[in-house]
């Protein structure tokens, strides 16, 4: 059994360490939100936060978030209200959907350490996230609204 | 309808079935003594309005999502013609049934960017006729005339009495006639008054999407479900010749290794413990008809054949007598051009669940095509369809790829052989192995000019493998006299003032997987006619706009060019950036074409031969739009897709097999390549003409001008990767 905290909650779960932690959240705790996309870290949709830093659930193991905090889209603060989420529904940002909850994810992180980020800086912090429906200038204009509280 | 209900709760089936309130059946598009056998079969209400005597309106959203937004463009066809209040409107994903079908496909099935434009006059003449029964269920109990009777949002009206009853309360004593009234074209809102259809509301899918609620198939969990990979030949048909199956059944937690004609399938408790062998698996593969195939050698022998006079060809489009033009001209004008392989890179790898029980076939799956899926579960498990249920989920992409469905089928086939439900998925790395590609094309094109520098006559010589016999069957190519109309969508030019043309197929059988993939046809031969225009409007030392709308004889065209040209200051120089322009039709003749043109503020770094594209301009005539700002997502993400196959997108084989393996080698374009883009949406007459494709095979000609223009070097084979332009510099 390995231990850790799940969107604020204590979770033990019975897997090999070296398993990947976005198996661990999709089919043992059954939380779907965070999803596969490449296996490798080359794409983001599987992005959650561990101790607060963006992290690629598919290229984690296990082992390496024992002990740790891990937050999932599932865990964002305040849910629908939460200012990304309404920037986001308030852009019509997605389209297949299938990448945004890795984009919010990395958006929230961005806008934790930064809260007034620049296009620029908007940019390369999401050059990590592939959307294959083409939704990137929704998703910069959802993060710029949500930046500034609108 | 913020709430996304997922085809599987019970919810649904508690709001159909429970009765209350009223529900109208529609057959649209479906032979309806089948359709209704197929539904009292199933069990279920085929409906597509339901009031309840809350007021609450349930509307069914028949087709396919995958990120089109149907699932609420088409419900809201409904709500207007109902006269609807869209805040009581709740979206529900309409069972797999023929009641539900493609009013031109003949099936539930989404290709084609006609979604919308089929649905279209058979949803209104729906919402009118469920409006129609609430009037007369009004009428009736006022004794008044129906005629008398209108309707606000929800309401009805009775304006002389002063009197006012809502939808929900009509519902709470009406009662759907056994027959329908039959609505006329005439009896439908004026466009004029659409309250919904043009005014934007928002997707219902979006907040689902945006706290990741939304479930796809590849989230779904039913119990006693286990998990599957599929490890397919490497080449199209080798069967297995060898593999090490005893050691990964010795796993702790693999259940089955078991080979099957697409290739080996693992089955284990886990999800983890299923890759893990997937890792491990070492397999030997029998050769197959493509296992010699190299497509850099294959380029090379697709453009030999459209230079070749003697190859054998197809006629797939043709106007007049193109080869006496040619023979005729005072001057022959010729190019060459090619695009390789492409693939549908998209997010969620292709997976279904499904459990093969005694009862029947139970599928989770995301599909272009789920009426198909239905159908070819229920040949595999060996029962009527009606003992299949397919439940639509959402697509995590489509583009094309999900109209294939051959990995609902091997779900299907796993289960069957494990006798449990499993969930079968493919890694990226499987799902790209699998690529089913658009197929490289080879161009030549010949224009002839009269001694005036007139156009007289366009010949099209297009060399690719086919594509219909991989998605419909060889029978569908017979009946179609060997027309790929999906190889050759588009390769005419009928808006352009040129009295002869030839379109020609040269069939290539490299062996691969071959797909329709977004934009079909449309996106290699709009690159190879709109680069050809601009060679033209070079040879007779004119500006391209210029040459373009002295040449373009429909109107429609003329505007969107002009517009796009407007909003580029086509006029101004730019410092370091040259401006390209092409134009794309999207369509089919019989239902009508939208239009668009592009410009593209292209910039080289002539030292690396990098391309960089800082700014896209886009006008579309899309008929009457319907949902404006979703078009204009749309459009941009298509133009963004073709940017994408324009400087990075390519799909090799290598002894038949694909090469590439995930997105690290096939990049797709990220947020920091997505050029700025202006997408201006241009109305005309009152039908909704296609919209998700439109505009994708206007950006590579736009790029291949805006460089010619640039250094007077055309680049001719898409994409335009640093060592191609470096290569066309030198040349």
């Amino acid at each position: 059994m390995i231990s850790l905290s799940i969107n604020g909650r204590m979770r033990e779960v019975s897997a090999a360490p070296e398993t990947p932690l976005l198996w661990v959240l999709r089919e043992h705790l059954e939380l779907t939100g965070t999803t596969y996309g490449c296996g490798i870290a080359a794409c983001g949709a599987c992005t959650v936060h561990i101790d607060g830093q963006p992290a690629r659930a598919c290229a984690t193991p296990l082992a390496a978030a024992a002990g740790k905090s891990v937050i999932t889209i599932e865990g964002l603060p305040g849910g629908d209200g939460h200012p990304l989420v309404k920037a986001w529904v308030a852009e019509q940002a997605p389209q297949c959907g299938y990448c945004q909850s890795g984009q919010i994810m990395q958006a929230a992180a961005l806008l934790a350490s930064n809260p007034k980020p620049t296009r620029q800086q908007i940019v390369a912090h999401m050059d990590g996230n592939i959307c294959r429906c083409g939704s990137y200038g929704q998703i910069i204009s959802a993060i710029e609204r949500a930046s500034k509280g609108a | 309808m913020t709430t996304m209900p997922s085809s599987f709760r019970p919810s649904r089936r508690a709001v159909l079935a429970g009765g209350a309130g009223l529900s109208l059946a529609f057959a649209i598009g479906a032979e309806t003594g089948q359709a209704q056998t197929a539904a009292a079969a199933a069990g279920r209400v085929n409906a597509y309005v339901t009031i309840l005597p809350d007021g609450t309106i349930t509307i069914m959203a028949p087709a396919p999502e995958m990120g089109q937004a149907t699932n609420t463009a088409l419900p809201l066809i409904i709500a207007e013609e109902l006269d609807a209040d869209w805040s009581k409107v709740q979206i529900l994903t309409a069972p797999v049934n023929d009641a539900f079908n493609h009013p031109v496909f003949r099936s539930q099935f989404v290709v084609a960017s006609l979604t919308t434009r089929a649905y279209w006059m058979p949803l209104r003449t729906a919402g009118a006729q469920a409006r129609r029964v609430l009037l007369d269920a009004v009428a009736a109990r006022w004794s008044v005339p129906v005629t008398e009777l209108t309707t606000e949002p929800s309401m009805v009206v009775h304006a002389a009495s002063s009197r006012r009853i809502s939808f929900g309360d009509v519902a709470a004593f009406a009662v759907a006639p056994a027959t329908l009234p039959e609505i006329k074209p005439t009896d439908l809102k004026p466009v004029s008054s659409f309250r919904l259809i043009g005014k934007d509301v928002p997707r219902w899918d979006v907040p689902g999407k945006s706290t990741g609620r939304t479930r796809y198939a590849i989230d779904v969990k039913v119990p006693g479900m286990v998990y599957g990979v599929l490890a397919r030949a490497p080449v199209m048909g080798a069967s297995v010749k060898s593999h090490n199956g005893d050691d990964l059944r010795k796993i702790a937690g693999v259940t089955h290794v078991i080979p099957m004609s697409a290739g080996i399938a693992i089955v284990a408790d886990r999800m983890e413990t299923a890759l893990a062998a997937r890792a491990a698996l070492k397999a030997e593969w029998n050769a197959a008809a493509g296992s010699t195939y190299d497509s850099s050698r294959g380029l090379a022998a697709y453009l030999a054949a459209v230079r070749d006079p003697a190859s054998k060809a197809i006629t797939g489009r043709k106007t007049g007598e193109a080869e006496d033009a040619l023979k005729a001209a005072v001057k022959v004008i010729s190019g060459e051009f090619s695009t390789d392989y492409v693939t549908h890179a998209q997010m969620e790898p292709l997976n279904a669940v499904a459990s093969v029980s005694a009862d029947g076939v139970e599928i989770w799956v995301g599909t272009q095509w789920p009426t198909r899926v239905r159908d070819d579960a229920a040949k595999i498990a060996g029962v009527t369809p009606d003992k299949v249920k397919v439940n639509m989920m959402p697509m995590g992409g489509g583009f094309g790829r999900r109209a294939h469905t051959e990995y609902a089928n091997e779900a299907v086939e796993v289960s069957k052989a494990v006798g449990k439900p499993v969930k079968l998925i493919s890694t990226r790395e499987d799902d790209m192995a699998n690529s089913h590609v658009r197929p490289m094309t080879a161009h030549k094109i010949d224009v002839g000019l009269d001694a005036s520098g007139k156009v007289t006559g366009w010949k099209h010589r297009i060399a690719a493998d086919l594509v219909v016999p991989n998605l419909y069957g060889m029978a569908r190519l017979d009946a179609q006299k060997g027309v790929d109309h999906i190889v050759m969508a588009h390769a005419d030019v009928p808006s352009y003032d040129i009295p002869a043309h030839l379109a020609e197929h040269i069939y290539q059988d490299s062996g691969v997987r071959t797909a329709a993939w977004r934009g079909i046809g449309a996106g290699p031969n709009a690159f190879a006619i709109e680069a050809m225009i601009d060679e033209l409007a070079k040879n007779a030392g004119q500006d391209p706009l210029a040459y373009r709308l002295a040449l373009l004889k429909d109107p429609r065209a003329k505007a969107v060019v002009q517009a796009a040209a407007d909003m580029a200051e086509w006029s101004r120089r730019r410092e370091g950036a040259t401006l390209g322009l092409a134009f794309a039709r999207l369509g089919v003749p019989q239902l009508g074409e939208a239009m668009s043109a592009v410009v593209a503020e292209t910039m080289l770094d002539r030292a690396t031969g990098k391309i960089r594209v800082s700014k896209l301009w886009c006008a579309a005539d899309v008929g009457l739009p319907v949902q404006p700002g979703n078009i204009v997502h749309q459009i941009r993400g298509s133009l963004i897709w073709g940017l994408s196959s324009a400087l990075i997108e390519r799909i090799t084989f290598k002894n038949g097999a694909v090469e590439q393996t995930n997105y690290t080698d096939y990049p797709v374009l990220r947020m920091s390549e997505m050029p700025d883009i202006e997408v201006r949406v241009l109305r005309s007459g009152d039908i909704p003409m296609p919209v998700g494709e439109l505009a994708l095979g206007a950006v590579i000609p736009a790029v291949s001008n805006a460089i010619a223009t640039m250094t007077g070097k055309r680049l001719r084979n898409a994409p335009f990767t640093t060592a191609r332009v470096q290569e066309a510099l030198k040349g």
